[in-house]
């Protein structure tokens, strides 16, 4: 199989601004798979993931209406190649419109809303396109004496093979956080963060009215199934 | 701060950290297991997380472990063990037809992980196999060991040291 390779716009293990890190990183060199071969691993299979075909709307979880901006985050996941990932898995989660968590370890700084969650899934179509429908999350620090987070939504998805497995968060235009956030600032390349933060679109703005969504485009892009990091 | 006019199609989205409070939207009834316990194929599988200052316990740590159709999700408790069943995969092969030693791959999500672990377990009732596989191959003779699950008695365990003096070996994805 011909292989390209593509660069490398993930975080390094050790961000020592982010100071868990320096604890947590792996340290030795990590042992590169052979090129051509493991790229064909077969990737996990998530049926056993529940998805309902409303489980990409957070705002109608509940009986009522939750508070805040309601947002829509769509786009298309795509690999580096760009090609379509059709029927692919996304699961998301995300604090509510006060920055609040519904985990049991948020540290509960912020109420709770009684018709949020923050936790949806989706599909991605044949074009590989998706959208959630949500409310604007907020930031918010994590522990007495942190710093605020940018607001984010997280992102987890599966891809088409072991190297398409990706977690990640997604950031919103305008944010002044995010040149402060350790987290984000991780990313050594511009483009890469660019690639992170969902972009206004003021084209697709749904018109007045109780439940009206203002519009983000977010593009998740994986490395295609031929190509492989460069060495640094 | 302004945003790059557009990026072409080879600028990947890099991972970010999992975060400790992914529970409520990833943990689901019975996503440990990739088979009921009673199925005569279970294996019970536990291991323990740990970074270079001790165990990384709830709720901090995802763990997922798989190899196609057989896929689990857990997290690390107070402990920062974690509990699966799985069972042993079937044969593989390369693309060049080179048998592999059947082995699960096990990648760790965790605050502080700014991309995740990949690691992978192989299994300790397959000396045969796994003295041959390519994959193993690849490792220092005297690392090997921390990629072969140890038998506990009924169960296997499989422990991941992100970092310090028994740490993992973790490959490039």
């Amino acid at each position: 199989m011909a292989t390209a390779e593509i660069e490398d716009f993930n975080p390094p293990y050790l961000f020592p601004d982010y100071k868990i890190t320096v604890q947590r990183a792996p340290s030795k060199r990590l042992v590169p798979l052979p090129k051509g071969w493991f790229h064909t691993a077969k990737g996990p299979v998530f049926g056993r993931v529940p998805v309902g075909p409303t489980d990409n709307d957070l705002t109608i979880q509940h009986a009522g209406r939750p508070i805040g901006q309601r947002i829509v985050v769509e786009g298309r996941v795509l690999d580096s190649d760009g090609r379509a990932v059709p029927n692919t898995l996304l699961e998301i989660w995300q604090t509510n419109a006060c920055g609040a968590y519904v985990d049991p370890a948020d540290p509960g700084f912020f109420p709770l809303d009684p018709n949020f969650t923050g936790a949806g899934r989706t599909i991605t179509d044949i074009e590989g396109r998706f959208s959630f429908r949500t409310i604007k999350p907020a930031p918010y620090p994590g522990v007495i004496g942190g710093t605020f987070r940018p607001a984010h939504i997280h992102v987890s998805l599966f891809g088409p093979g072991m190297a398409g497995r990706l977690v990640t968060q997604c950031y919103f235009e305008g944010d002044h956080l995010i040149k402060h956030d350790a987290i984000a600032q991780s990313i050594p390349d511009r483009r890469g963060l660019d690639r992170l933060i969902a972009r206004f679109n003021y084209d697709t703005i749904e018109p007045g009215g109780p439940d009206c969504a203002v519009h983000y485009d977010w593009d998740i892009v994986l490395r295609g199934p031929e190509a492989t990091p460069m060495e640094h | 701060m302004s945003l790059s006019e557009s990026l072409s199609d080879d600028v990947t989205s890099p991972s970010q950290t999992l975060g400790p409070l992914y529970g409520f939207a990833l943990m689901f009834e019975g996503s440990e297991k990739m088979l009921e316990r009673d199925d005569p194929a279970a294996i019970e599988l536990v291991g323990r997380v740990t970074d270079a200052g001790g165990p990384v316990a709830w709720p901090e740590a995802m763990v997922e472990v798989w190899n196609g159709e057989l896929w689990a999700r857990g997290r690390t408790d107070e402990a920062g063990e974690f509990h699966f069943v799985i069972r042993k995969p079937g044969p593989e092969h390369t693309t060049d037809a080179e048998p592999l030693a059947p082995y699960l791959n096990v990648m760790v999500f965790a605050r502080g992980l700014l991309k995740h672990a990949y690691t992978r377990l192989y299994f300790p009732d397959e000396s045969a196999a796994n003295a041959g596989d390519p994959v193993l191959a690849l490792v220092d003779d005297d690392l090997r060991h921390s990629l072969i699950a140890q038998a506990d008695g009924e169960r296997l365990r499989f422990d991941v040291c992100l970092q310090g003096p028994e740490e993992t070996v973790f490959f490039e994805y």
